[in-house]
């Protein structure tokens, strides 16, 4: 059976092609932030830290997708906050989330029983197993980050380019500062359904740095950034159908070797360009 | 306007973990007034100016801006700095660029109104970069991209526009051009 064929039976599929457009949506618009601000490290350790409010919610039998949103919101606001007063010391912080978050989850996760089936399926995600009511939820979550970045594009844009200036001109620079971290934590949350929370960095850097290859404004680096994450989400679910291999990485395999070529083709096509104006004069 | 100072520097010291950089500077700076500070390097010209746009605070002593404190006043400021606080490589284009200046006037959310881009027009025609508004920050020389930050100075439409070395990077005669544009 074809992986179309099967798309067409398999209701599992569907659902895992639909997450993989949701998921793409968050990861172009706020995965361009990412990029051009340079805190992918900080969403890592974000991304991290979010097993530990999984862990717990586990333990506590509430919904991990929940617990994982709460600790999102609270690593973000830390991070950031801590980041604005004590620059010089941002990457020791994110580290020291980064591990104690995992440790905490994993302690979590060991005391809840029947544990081993879940612990995988959180650090590399599982596409295949996304249900209805998680899409919806994927679905809102869409939503609000691309309402939150349409009303305040002008701000986001002030504060990621020249928080300096931003500030010069009564931007509040700390609260639009934090409120981004905010919807970086809500697109990981996202993400993490599809890809798992490890992988997370890479679905949220691949497709925004590949875009900003080739355009020239940040609107246009979230709708080309969101297309290749559509396409890479796609492909990546077509090439481990058949032979069973898991989704979440086939999916980044592919966005990572797209970067790689994007990569070498762009800095060939400069240095053949710069060869030819030095040629011509 | 009345006579009152636009800035005023009452007994002003300060100083980074350390020395002084600034000491007991007393200044008034009345409307229309046209000052430079000179100086050796390290001499605090460029301390003395964040403090009056208020991105550092006073170890002593008070600064008014148009009457009141500069975190308040720096809106009404236009600042070039002597190095440009983002990177080139933003994906972003010098009308974009321009159009920060408006930040802070008129709409809060959402995009700019039409007002914003013919005051933004403007400031590009006045510095002569009207021509590559939709060229990107990364492949402008660096005369260009200084001419970029006295743009977006003049795009806040200032009551008073602060230069840090604003001709370090550009030939006489754009020097002349924006001086003579400042009076």
């Amino acid at each position: 059976m074809t992986f179309f064929e099967a798309i067409l039976q398999h209701e599992f599929l569907q659902h895992a092609l639909i997450g993989g457009v949701l998921a793409s949506i968050g990861c172009g618009i706020i995965g361009s932030y990412v990029v051009v601000m340079r805190i992918g490290f900080l969403a890592g350790g974000i991304s991290h830290t979010v097993l530990g409010g999984m862990g717990i919610a586990l333990y506590l039998g509430l919904n991990p997708i929940g617990g994982a949103l709460v600790t999102a919101l609270l690593a973000a606001l830390l991070i950031g906050w801590v980041s604005l007063q004590w620059k010089e010391r941002e990457d020791t912080l994110i580290g020291a989330f980064w591990a104690i978050g995992m440790a905490t989850g994993i302690l979590f996760i060991s005391q809840t029983p029947g544990y081993n089936v879940n612990l995988l399926s959180y650090l590399f995600g599982n596409i295949l197993m996304v249900t209805t009511a998680e899409l919806w939820g994927m679905g809102l979550m869409d939503l609000l980050i691309a309402g939150v970045v349409l009303l305040c594009y002008r701000q986001f844009l002030a504060v990621s380019f020249d928080e300096e200036f931003a500030r010069l001109r009564g931007v509040p620079v700390t609260f639009f500062y934090l409120l981004l971290l905010c919807m970086v934590a809500v697109t990981v949350v996202l993400l993490i359904q599809v890809v798992g929370l490890i992988l997370v960095i890479a679905l949220l850097t691949l497709p925004a740095a590949i875009a900003g290859q080739y355009v020239k404004s940040l609107g246009k680096m979230m709708l080309l950034a969101t297309l290749l994450g559509i396409c890479f989400s796609v492909l990546g679910l077509m090439i481990s159908y058949s032979p069973d291999l898991p989704a979440g990485s086939t999916i980044i395999l592919v966005a990572g070797a797209a970067y790689i070529l994007s990569t070498i083709f762009t800095i060939t096509w400069q240095r053949n360009r710069a060869r030819y104006a030095n040629g011509a004069n | 306007m009345d006579k009152q100072p636009v800035i005023q520097i009452r007994n002003l010291s300060f100083s980074y973990d350390g020395p002084r950089v600034i000491e007991s500077v007393e200044l008034d700076i009345p409307d229309g007034e046209f000052l430079g500070v000179v100086g050796p390097n390290a001499g605090g010209k460029s301390t003395l100016l964040k403090l009056i746009l208020g991105l550092l605070d006073p170890v002593k002593g008070e600064i008014r801006v148009l009457g009141v404190s500069p975190k308040r006043g720096c809106r009404h400021l236009g600042y070039v700095p002597q190095y440009p606080a983002f990177s080139r490589d933003f994906p972003i284009t010098v009308e974009q660029t321009v159009l920060m200046g408006r930040l802070g006037q008129g709409r809060i959310l959402g995009g700019y109104g039409r007002q914003d881009y013919q005051v933004a027009a403007r400031a590009m025609r006045e510095t002569e970069i009207f021509s590559l508004k939709d060229r990107q920050l990364s492949t402008l020389s660096g005369g260009q991209l200084q001419r970029v930050l006295v743009a977006r100075a003049l795009a806040c439409e200032p009551r008073v526009l602060i230069l840090d070395e604003p001709t370090a990077n550009i030939d006489m005669r754009v020097e002349t051009d924006i001086f003579d544009l400042l009076k």
